[in-house]
């Protein structure tokens, strides 16, 4: 009997789960995932609970239900991973050894990282929407806010799904439109980026998207403290911005874990082969979506693209083949943007979102770097998506592969 | 791409402005692409700077993250945004002739 083993029950580790438990033989192979908790959050769902277009109870489902039966679930936090002895340390003294480890550990907002984040004020006039507790927090900060200045915040990049803070600028502006209140709330979107998002085109679009709606561009700010008692945020090099809500996005970190055993980056992501997935730890350990230091988005478009690269390869390895499928950077996105309306971004390491059209399943073609009401109705119906149909792992009538199809270039 | 002459040299930049080859790379380079920074001259501590990008980019292959030039180039965060204003990790590896570092999407 060998050991697959996988670290990580989310997005990236439950698809790898479901789809390896489909391809090996259970007589032969056993598969183990290890996660601290039974909760798998549908993160995407995080960001409409400030609004109430969601509430905490709607997201949340069992991590063993969403897996294979074939594959076993350990409730455990792990300590430490040896990769020269091949073995995991769980909290508690058990041992896992294994033959093959995938590493999907993901990514945590930290704001342990970012001086005077986590003071009296953390969840009261100091918010963030990146965790359950947080967004469920940012409702009632939101319900009570009297009018001011709310300031939108990235502390550093990168960030995982860096369109969310864009996001929620845009919906806030349109829920305070609708509440009668847009004159009394003055919204300032401050970033370390020289502008809106992180890729030209898309950028441009979305900065005009701030414009528009009178929210105030802050660009190239990064982040040194919060002054929680004077209400501001200062930069490296002594700008400050005053705040009534701040709304934060606090540093980006991989799992402790990776860390604690050696093997990570500054940042506790874990050095992988951008097209493989091989990490340059061992050659019998891999590793998927956020947890990877990968030039790609933290995304879970991206962790569902690389999923069926990596089965691929993993299978290749397990048969002594050398791993020859290559992940091409492909990620897309849906974009809210206030009122009822969303916009689709599709792009990859070499090619940048670019308008047009791209096939979504079940809804049909949407519109690429276009504001349409169908994407607002495909980003809400990707949550039936992603239970049914992504997690599974159940074939999906799109490919992994980027694709120029539908993409204007002129 | 563009080929610029630079005290005789001839260089190629890529489209952000970023030497192609860290090779062709000299310190009287080094001051041309600091004064299109605005920094007009480059003391010891930019130069601890641009030696650790170097040093790091020709073992890793990449520049290193505005976190990892903090922890491991022995100048502090505060310091680097005085030396290169605006954006450390991005206008030192533009001056010290690297790569445009992946971080800085």
């Amino acid at each position: 009997m060998k050991n697959i083993l996988i670290l990580g029950a989310g997005t990236a580790g439950t698809i790898m789960a479901n789809k390896l438990a489909r391809a090996l033989p259970s007589a032969q192979w056993r598969i183990t995932v290890v996660d601290r908790d039974n909760d798998h959050a549908y993160q995407p769902g995080f960001l409409f609970v400030p609004f109430h277009g969601y509430e905490p109870a709607d997201l949340v489902r069992s991590r063993r239900k969403t897996l294979d039966a074939r594959a076993t679930f350990r409730e455990a936090l792990i300590e430490r991973i040896e990769p020269d002895k091949n073995r995991v340390h769980l909290k508690g003294g058990d041992v896992l050894p294994y033959d093959f480890l995938i590493i999907a550990t993901g990514t945590q907002p930290t704001p342990a990282q970012n001086e005077g984040m986590l003071g009296n004020e953390w969840h009261k006039s100091v918010g963030e929407f990146y965790t359950l507790e947080g967004c469920t927090k940012l409702q009632h900060q939101l319900d009570n806010f009297k009018g001011g200045r709310l300031v939108v915040n990235i502390a550093e990049m990168p960030i995982k799904c860096p369109v969310a803070p864009l996001e929620f600028a845009f919906l806030a502006e349109s829920y305070f439109r609708a509440k009668g209140m847009r004159d009394k709330v003055e919204i300032d979107y401050v970033t370390p980026l020289p502008s809106a998002f992180t890729k030209p085109k898309a950028a441009e679009l979305l900065g005009d998207f701030l414009d528009k709606r009178r929210i105030k561009l802050e660009a190239d700010f990064s982040l040194a403290r919060v002054e929680q008692a004077e209400k501001k945020i200062v930069s490296w090099d002594e700008r400050e911005i005053p705040y009534d809500l701040l709304v934060t996005v606090p540093t980006n970190m991989g799992d402790p874990v990776i860390g604690a055993s050696g093997i990570g980056d500054e940042f506790n992501y874990v050095p992988t082969d951008k097209h493989t997935l091989l990490s340059s730890v061992a050659p019998n350990i891999f590793a998927i979506g956020d947890a990877t230091d990968l030039p790609s988005s933290k995304a879970g478009s991206v962790a569902h693209f690389q999923a069926d690269v990596l089965l691929e390869n993993v299978l290749s390895v397990i048969a002594g083949r050398a791993p020859d499928a290559k992940f091409d950077g492909h990620a897309n996105c849906f974009i809210e943007s206030g009122d009822g309306k969303a916009l689709l971004i599709d792009f990859s390491y070499d090619v940048e979102p670019l308008p047009g059209t791209y096939p979504l399943p079940l809804v049909g073609p949407m519109s690429l770097l276009k504001e349409t009401r169908l994407n607002h109705l495909g980003k809400l119906m990707f949550k039936w998506v992603y239970w049914n149909m992504l997690l599974p792992a159940r074939p999906m009538p799109v490919g992994h592969q980027f694709s120029m199809t539908g993409k204007s270039t002129g | 791409m563009s080929t610029r002459t630079i005290n005789n040299k001839t260089i190629d930049f890529d489209a952000d402005g970023f030497m192609t080859n860290y090779k062709d790379w000299d310190l009287e380079i080094a001051k041309v692409l600091a004064a299109e920074e605005e920094i007009s001259t480059l003391n010891d501590r930019h130069l601890v700077v641009l030696n650790y990008m170097r040093q790091e980019f020709e073992t890793k292959g990449d520049g290193p993250s505005m976190r990892k030039l903090t922890k491991e180039s022995g100048v502090p965060t505060k310091e680097l945004y005085a030396l290169f204003p605006g954006g450390p990790a991005k206008k030192a590896a533009r001056i010290a002739g690297i790569k445009k570092p992946h971080g800085c999407i």
